[in-house]
This record gives C-alpha cells, sequence and structure tokens, in this order.
C-alpha cells in the first residue's frame, strides 16, 4: 500500500492503494464516483474519461501512483453545487437538449472529451470535434446528436 | 374541453437524461449491496468434446471460495428460451469454446482471474464444424439426429402455397442467380452483460441486470431453481446499450450469478470485462442466400427461389425466430407473382447467435437488395428502374398473402429520397471524374421494409399487459416490463401517457422495471415498444381518465391542477387507483404458422436508403461519405429521439459493412477486443442525413410504428451498391475490407472494369432464353 495525495474535483484527497491500482478502480472503488465506466480496460472505448492535470486521460491506463500531486476533474465535479440542487454544466444541458446522451454509458466520458475539446478550441469545426472524440467510442448516437450538442455548447461560450 | 400542448410529436428532455449526464446514473456495475461477493465463469478451452477431468490448482486457497458445478442446481440444468437445448453448465460434454463449466465467487474481485486460470479441465477432443456448409454435409452431427440433424429449425414459404411452375423457368427472358453472405457482428454495447444476484430460501431469487427483457429472466430462474414465478424477481438496472445483445443472454449470466448467491450465501455480482463478454455471448448470425430469380425482358420479376441460411452456433436460442423474421423479409418490398423461400438454422460448434437490431432481416435484405442490382444489370435497366416497375403496392399481397391496406408509397419514397441526395447528378459526375481519379467514387441506394411487432402469431401469444397507477402526490405513473436502455421507452412511453391524459409531460412518472411491482408488458424487441406497448399505455390512460371522471372527482374538462385533485380525492376515497390495458389482437390479423401464411407483422416500416462512398484505389479503404435515410415509421413520437435511433443503426449498419469482422480460430473469437474488433468512431461516420414521411398507422399510439430495427436493414446493401458503382466490381460479401477489395482489384489482369465482373460474364448468370 502506498499513500497517494491527490485532489479531485477541487477536493483534496488522501488515498491508500497498492500503487499500481487502476485510477478507474480508486475513483469507483476508493471514492465511491462511479461516473468514470469501464468499457473496455484498454483504452480504446474512453468511458473511463477523466481530466487530469487539464489533460483528457483513460483513467484504466493511469497507475494510481502517476496521479500523485494531480488534478482530476470527474463528470461529478463539473456540474456546481447549488443549495437547491445540482445546476448542469452548458455541455451536460446542451447534451440533454440535443440528444447526445442516448444509453448514456459513454455519456460522462464524451462530456469531458467535450470540455477539453472547447478548451481548446472554442468554435472547433467538424473535423476537429470528430477527432478530439476518436477516442471516445459510442454504439447509440452515430455520432451525430454528440456533435450537435458540441456546436450548441460551443456556441454558448462554454469556454469563456 | 381544455386544450393540451401537442406533447406526441415534440422532443421533450430525455426522463432518465439528467441522472446520465450528471454521471450520476446507476449501472449494474456502480452498484455495491452489503456482504457483496464477486463471481467468474470457468469455460471451456476446446470447441467440442468430452470433459475428462477436472482439477484444482491446490495453490489455490479454494477454501475462501464458492464453486458451483452442474451439481448444484436445484431445477433443470437448462436456460430455456425457445428449446429445452442450452445447458446453464455443462456437465460431461462441451459444444463450444467459452462454454460455461463451473462458476465461482470470492469476497474479492482481484483474486478471481488467477483462480479461474487454476482450474485444469481435460478434454477428448471430438471434431468440430464452424461453417454452415460443414453442418450441412452432417458428417460431424453436433445437435438433434434424423430429419433434424444440425438443423434447428427450416422454413418453407411459399406464395399463395403454389410452387413455382417449370413453365416460367422454361420461358423467362432471364434467370438471374447469386450468393451473398454477411458475418458474425458484435453488439458491442460499451456497458458488458452484467448482474447482482442475491438469494434467500424464503423470498426467492432476485436478480439486479442489464437487460432488455426482466420476464424472460424470470422464465429461465423458474426453470433453473425450480420456483414458482413469484420467488423469482427481475429489477432492470440502468442499462448502457443493448441491440438484442440483453435480449437472450441475461438468462445466461442471471441464472450463473443466482447459483453462486444461493451456494455462497451471499450477494453475488458478476459482470463481464470486455474480453470475457465479446468471446462469450451472443452476435448476429452469419448467413448465406442464394438467389434465383426468373426475369421478363421488361424488368417484371416473375418468380423467386431464395435459399436462406444462418449459423446459429452451438445451441437453438433464439435462431428458429430470427430465421423467421429473415425469411418474411427476404423477398423485400416488392411484388412476386410466385416466391419460395426455403430457409434453415444450422448448428455449428461455435458459441450461439442470438437477437441482433434486425434479426435475420438485415441478412436477407442485403442478399436482395445485391441481387437486385445484379437483374437490374443482367436486364440492362437502372436499379432505380428495376424496382420501380416491381414495387408493392397499396393493396396489393406480400409474399405470406397479407393484403397492404394501409397507404404504401415506395414510388414516392424512392422519387424523394433520390431528389434529397441528389442522386442522379452525383451518379453522373462520378462516373465522369472516376476514370482519372485515384479516388473511385459511388453513390447507391437500398430500398426495404421492416415489420413492426413480434413476428406471426406473437404478440397473440405475447397478451401483454400495461398498468397505470396514482402515486400517493396524485402522479399517473407507468408500469410496464419495457425497458429504456437508450432508444427512449421511458420518454416515448410518457409522452403518449401525457398525451392521452391531456396533462404536462413532466406529470407523468415511470417505474423502473421490476416484475415485482410491473406487470409483464412483454420483451423490449422486435420493433414492438412504441407501437404496441405505447398502445396500451393509450388505452389505460384512457381507462384511467373514465374511472376518475366516473367517480365524480373529475370533470370531463380539466386542468393538470383539476386532475392532480381529482387524483387525490380519489386515493383518499378508494386508497388506491390502477387501471390497466391488454392487448387484444386487431379482429383482421390473421397468421398461420404452418403454411407461414397472413399477416405476418400488423404494420410495417418503409424506407429508401442512399450512400454515397469512396474507394482509395492506393490504399484500397472504403468509407462512406455522405448518407441519405428517408423513412416512413408512422407518426413521429419525439423527433429527436427517432432521428438519434436512425442515426445509430446507420452507424451500425455502416460498421456492419466495412468494418467489423468476426475472426475465429478453433472455434474462438480471436478479436475479442476493442483494439482489434474495428466499430466505427466519430471520425468515421459521414453526415447523415435523416429525413421522415409519417403516415398514421391505425394500429400504433398516436400512429406510430416501429422504427428500432429498420436502420440496421439498408445501410449494407446501399454501401455495396455504391461501392459497384465505384469500382465496377460487384461484392455480394460482407464485411467487406480493404484486404477484400485488393484482392478483387489486383488479382486478375484489368480488375476493375466492367468486362471482368461475373454478374454478367461468369457462370453465375445464365440467360434462359436465346
Amino acid at each position: 500500500m502506498t499513500t497517494i495525495l491527490l485532489t479531485i474535483n477541487s477536493q483534496q484527497r488522501t488515498i491508500e492503494a497498492p500503487p499500481m491500482k487502476r485510477l478507474l478502480d480508486v475513483l469507483r472503488e476508493d471514492l465511491n464516483l462511479t461516473g468514470a465506466k469501464e468499457g473496455c480496460g484498454e483504452g480504446e472505448c474512453g468511458s473511463c474519461s477523466v481530466l487530469m492535470n487539464g489533460d483528457l486521460v483513460n483513467s484504466c491506463l493511469v497507475p494510481v501512483l502517476q496521479a500523485e500531486g494531480a488534478h482530476i476533474t470527474t463528470i461529478e465535479g463539473l456540474a456546481s453545487q447549488l443549495a437547491e440542487g445540482k445546476k448542469l454544466h452548458p455541455i451536460q444541458q446542451c447534451f440533454l437538449e440535443q440528444g447526445g446522451a442516448q444509453c448514456g454509458i459513454c455519456t460522462p466520458g464524451m462530456i469531458l472529451a467535450t470540455y477539453h475539446l472547447l478548451e481548446k478550441y472554442t468554435q472547433p469545426t467538424l473535423l476537429q470535434i470528430q477527432e478530439g472524440l476518436s477516442g471516445n467510442l459510442c454504439r447509440c448516437t452515430g455520432y451525430t446528436r454528440i456533435f450537435n450538442a458540441i456546436r450548441a455548447a460551443a456556441l454558448a461560450g462554454v469556454a469563456e | 374541453m381544455s386544450s393540451s400542448p401537442q406533447i406526441v410529436g415534440s422532443s421533450p428532455i430525455r426522463k432518465e437524461g439528467t441522472a446520465k449526464v450528471l454521471g450520476h446514473a446507476q449501472y449494474v456495475d456502480d452498484i455495491t449491496l452489503p456482504g457483496m461477493w464477486f463471481g467468474a465463469t470457468v469455460r471451456s478451452s476446446i470447441p467440442r468434446g468430452r470433459i475428462t477431468s477436472i482439477t484444482f490448482d491446490p495453490a489455490i486457497p479454494w477454501d475462501e471460495f464458492t464453486i458451483v458445478s452442474a451439481a448444484d442446481i436445484p431445477g433443470e440444468n437448462c436456460i430455456v428460451h425457445l428449446a429445452k437445448d442450452h445447458p446453464c453448465l455443462a456437465v460431461t460434454h462441451v459444444n463450444h469454446a467459452e462454454e460455461p463449466i463451473l462458476l465461482l465467487a470470492h469476497p474479492n474481485r482481484s483474486v478471481l482471474p488467477a483462480a479461474v486460470a487454476a482450474v485444469r479441465i481435460t478434454y477428448e477432443e471430438l471434431p468440430a464444424i464452424y461453417t454452415i456448409e460443414d453442418s450441412e454435409k452432417k458428417e460431424e452431427v453436433i445437435w438433434g439426429e434424423g430429419e433434424q440433424a444440425n438443423t434447428f429449425k427450416t422454413y418453407l414459404m411459399q406464395k399463395n402455397q403454389q410452387p413455382i411452375p417449370q413453365e416460367i423457368w422454361d420461358t423467362a427472358d432471364f434467370i438471374v442467380e447469386g450468393e451473398y453472405r454477411t458475418g458474425a457482428q458484435e453488439q458491442l454495447y460499451i456497458e458488458n452483460n452484467g448482474v447482482i444476484a442475491e438469494y434467500n430460501a424464503e423470498t426467492g431469487v432476485t436478480v439486479r441486470a442489464s437487460m432488455q427483457c426482466p420476464f424472460y429472466v424470470v422464465h429461465a430462474l423458474e426453470l433453473v431453481f425450480n420456483l414458482p414465478a413469484e420467488k423469482c424477481r427481475v429489477i432492470q438496472t440502468e442499462t448502457g446499450g443493448a441491440f438484442g445483445g440483453k435480449e437472450d443472454f441475461p438468462s445466461v449470466i442471471g441464472s450463473h450469478a443466482a447459483l453462486l448467491a444461493m451456494k455462497s450465501g451471499h450477494p453475488v455480482k458478476l459482470c463481464y470485462d470486455r474480453a470475457e463478454d465479446m468471446a462469450a455471448t451472443t452476435k448476429r448470425h452469419p448467413s448465406r442466400t442464394r438467389h434465383r430469380t426468373a426475369v421478363s425482358k421488361e424488368g417484371k420479376l416473375l418468380a423467386g427461389e431464395i435459399d436462406f441460411a444462418i449459423d446459429g452456433g452451438a445451441y437453438a436460442t433464439l435462431s428458429p425466430v430470427v430465421l423467421s423474421r429473415g425469411t418474411i423479409h427476404a423477398p423485400g418490398p416488392y411484388h412476386w407473382p410466385y416466391i419460395t423461400v426455403r430457409a434453415k438454422a444450422m448448428a455449428t460448434n461455435i458459441p450461439p447467435h442470438g437477437a441482433f437490431r434486425g434479426f435475420g432481416a438485415p441478412q436477407s435484405i442485403f442478399a436482395l437488395e445485391r441481387h437486385m442490382n445484379k437483374i437490374a444489370k443482367v436486364v440492362g435497366l437502372t436499379p432505380e428502374e428495376l424496382r420501380r416497375r416491381n414495387f408493392l403496392t397499396t393493396g396489393g399481397h406480400t409474399a405470406t398473402g397479407q393484403l397492404l391496406k394501409d397507404p404504401v408509397d415506395m414510388q414516392h419514397l424512392l422519387t424523394r429520397a433520390l431528389e434529397e441526395s441528389n442522386y442522379h447528378a452525383k451518379r453522373e459526375q462520378f462516373d465522369r471524374e472516376n476514370p482519372t481519379s485515384i479516388i473511385k467514387r459511388g453513390i447507391g441506394f437500398a430500398t426495404f421494409f421492416h415489420g413492426a411487432g413480434f413476428t406471426g402469431s406473437g404478440e397473440r401469444r405475447l397478451n401483454s399487459l400495461v398498468e397505470i397507477e396514482l402515486t400517493p402526490e396524485g402522479q399517473p405513473r407507468l408500469l410496464v416490463s419495457s425497458t429504456e436502455f437508450g432508444q427512449g421507452t421511458n420518454t416515448i412511453l410518457c409522452q403518449v401517457a401525457a398525451q392521452t391524459l391531456r396533462l404536462p409531460y413532466n406529470q407523468i412518472v415511470i417505474a423502473q422495471p421490476d416484475t415485482g411491482q410491473v406487470p409483464n408488458s412483454g420483451p423490449t424487441v422486435a420493433s414492438r415498444t412504441a407501437m404496441v406497448v405505447g398502445k396500451l399505455v393509450e388505452r389505460a390512460a384512457q381507462s384511467l381518465c373514465v374511472t376518475l371522471v366516473s367517480s365524480g372527482h373529475l370533470n370531463h374538462d380539466y386542468t393538470p391542477k383539476d386532475f392532480r385533485r381529482a387524483a387525490v380525492h380519489y386515493l383518499a376515497e378508494f386508497g388506491t387507483l390502477k387501471a390497466e390495458a391488454r392487448y387484444q389482437s386487431p379482429g383482421d390479423i390473421f397468421w398461420d404458422d404452418e403454411n407461414y401464411r397472413g399477416e405476418a407483422y400488423p404494420a410495417y416500416a418503409w424506407a429508401v436508403y442512399v450512400a454515397e462512398v469512396a474507394v482509395n484505389t492506393t490504399t484500397y479503404a472504403a468509407s462512406v461519405t455522405n448518407f441519405y435515410a428517408l423513412q416512413e415509421v408512422g407518426k413521429v413520437l419525439h423527433p429527436i429521439l427517432a432521428a438519434g435511433q436512425i442515426e445509430g443503426g446507420v452507424a451500425q449498419g455502416i460498421g456492419y459493412a466495412l468494418y467489423e469482422k468476426c475472426l475465429w480460430r478453433n472455434g474462438h473469437l480471436t478479436n475479442n477486443q476493442m483494439t482489434n474488433y474495428i466499430m466505427p468512431t466519430s471520425a468515421d461516420v459521414p453526415p447523415i442525413h435523416v429525413t421522415f414521411e409519417e403516415i398514421p398507422s391505425p394500429h400504433g399510439a398516436f400512429g406510430a410504428k416501429g422504427i428500432g430495427e429498420l436502420p440496421m436493414d439498408g445501410p449494407a446493401p446501399a454501401i455495396l451498391n455504391a461501392i459497384e458503382h465505384a469500382t465496377n466490381i460487384a461484392f455480394t460479401e460482407i464485411p467487406l475490407l480493404p484486404e477484400d477489395i485488393f484482392e478483387r482489384m489486383t488479382k486478375v489482369p484489368d480488375a476493375g472494369t466492367e468486362s471482368l465482373d461475373p454478374t454478367i460474364a461468369g457462370p453465375i448468370f445464365s440467360e434462359a432464353t436465346a
């Protein structure tokens, strides 16, 4: 067991875990943050995507040791907490309104990939959107409505 | 009567959408029960043989584990679908690779892989068969005997119960023959199959799972545990994609987890990882279709003989019904004076194939829509003109003799789709540009139909029931076993109830399917939810309203506020209110299972899909560059969800045609990873233009017909028709990978020219009259 210090969704956490334990398992098992999903366990599907120091990573490929001192954002950290409940982040709102989520299993990863994309390009072209999401697989939508959601989020000026 | 907003036909927010975008939705692997253990499956390493010994490596502390074998099964060692041939756990013999033999459970998930590997099983291997052809030879009989040897099911479908007169073959201007093949396809839902089971000696079995059909699992548990249905409780958890892959398989994994729970005395979670899910669970049936068609020189279809064979894998599972849908769709949306379809589902030593969106129809429609282009070429007509001369029309009869009473206008659909896709101009443009271009472009289309609801007498047998109750707050709450797995069940059923009750959409709630609470409204399959279950929701809502009005608590002319007040008053007076509606077969629907005759489906969706492709003659890769999907599906209940269904189906169809290939070696799937089984990514999908023609159907809720499976049927043949336009090569098999294109374009000199195309010059096409 190793002691790991990291910041998750703006909160400092101390984790006792085997150093090679996957960040995905630490999030899901030790911290009960189950928004990151395991689809393939080999970095192909992107449903375990989280932001680590601002980079989009597959948390199934990150040993927790590597996350020492890192700032991690998961889907649970995107919406803002208000007294009356969660207020959706504009990207979440756009996925909801545009039909960007069907079964929902890829959605947390897709939304974080979108967040990352819109930080890089505030008004992405279709090609930039397609490339930005190519590490996140969706079997339900054919991606079309996810593209629409991202365009709507870009128009809403999410990155500003 | 107060004016009510139009809820059906608008696009309200998906009911469970907020939980999904927040990451709060609870899928099965997100759930932990107190004292929960974890399960794993020990599987056969060979495709066929006799088990000679099982030993346990002493390096593992086996006393910490629960080990289940077939001897622990309290009821029958059988997973019941349609036949009782499928063991829950293998005992003496195995019939496919990855067949379950033992189950293990342990409190610590991470120790299970090593324990599975430490169970040593020896076998006496028997010869295995892997193809439809080997199965047909019957040299090795792996299933059944006599007439049924290696054969799960056969059908003979003849229009008007008449064989094709020899005279037709003797006098036809052309006889066109062709053979077409489709491969297995993995559903590849992003959430793998998974369950959590609990067992209690008094109350029985409880299974929570990712699934489509809770009552199928109840049925399976009753047999395995020898318990009455009321002691087999099944709860659907949020389901991360299904596409048919969670129709029959949850009965297997659910029974396994429940056996482990019973023996260990703990709740047991059994969730497959991707490699196990892909290697061991069902796929789309591979198929071979042979066409022999008599045609006049005017391009009229005179008679067709279709031999349709599917590979069912090692056990029957759902193969007979997959074969049935494939058989009925094999003649397509065309008028055939005579048609004979001979169909069979064959056994091989491959893990059982099962349900996948389209359910046999994508296979037989692929064959027909490729064959129609071949016929056109032989006769000397355009693909468009040949189809126009043979479309079914209102008042026509399908191959099963079904009279088409509802309006059908394929001529108009074709005209509109070709206009919207600018088909003719593009065809000319590509013809002009291709000779001097490294990238060969093409445009092609497919015209097709898809039946909504269970085949034949299926809906009558299902006898579905829907209930609506009032919550203590006076909100209508829908009780159905229809499951949400992304396609929008929750949302559209609430829209139907809201519209019927003239209440706001957000005032309707829907219960999570739990067989302890909801009635059996049938499985969530077969493009039946909007049409069949939707109609029942509409009727139950009407009944609820009538009860409230006749109780005196509600006037005919009410506001949502009045409704809620009346509901609360009614509950105060009577305690509860539950309205119900049971399926009633429309009076004019009859089906003769024996002769394959009658109303095969209450309604059909009709469609024309147009694909544009580019074939790179340097890399031999084909890609879809643009796609137009026009369909008539009755009333569109929710435009955003409906278009999302079509777009998703088209993407799966692109994968089916160009990317997704199952590679088998000795009966094992060797590419059981997302790394080497290639599904379309965001970079692979073209712009998909979805349009609807809306002709309300009398059978469905507010005129809706089925939509879920339809978009799986058209893409593959449209894409290969476009590739034929681009390359002048008539490919007959999917998936069509770059290496297949390379093979055909480079193997023979002058490849890619019309003269070498066997559709014209080869031995397959023969002219009957000189």
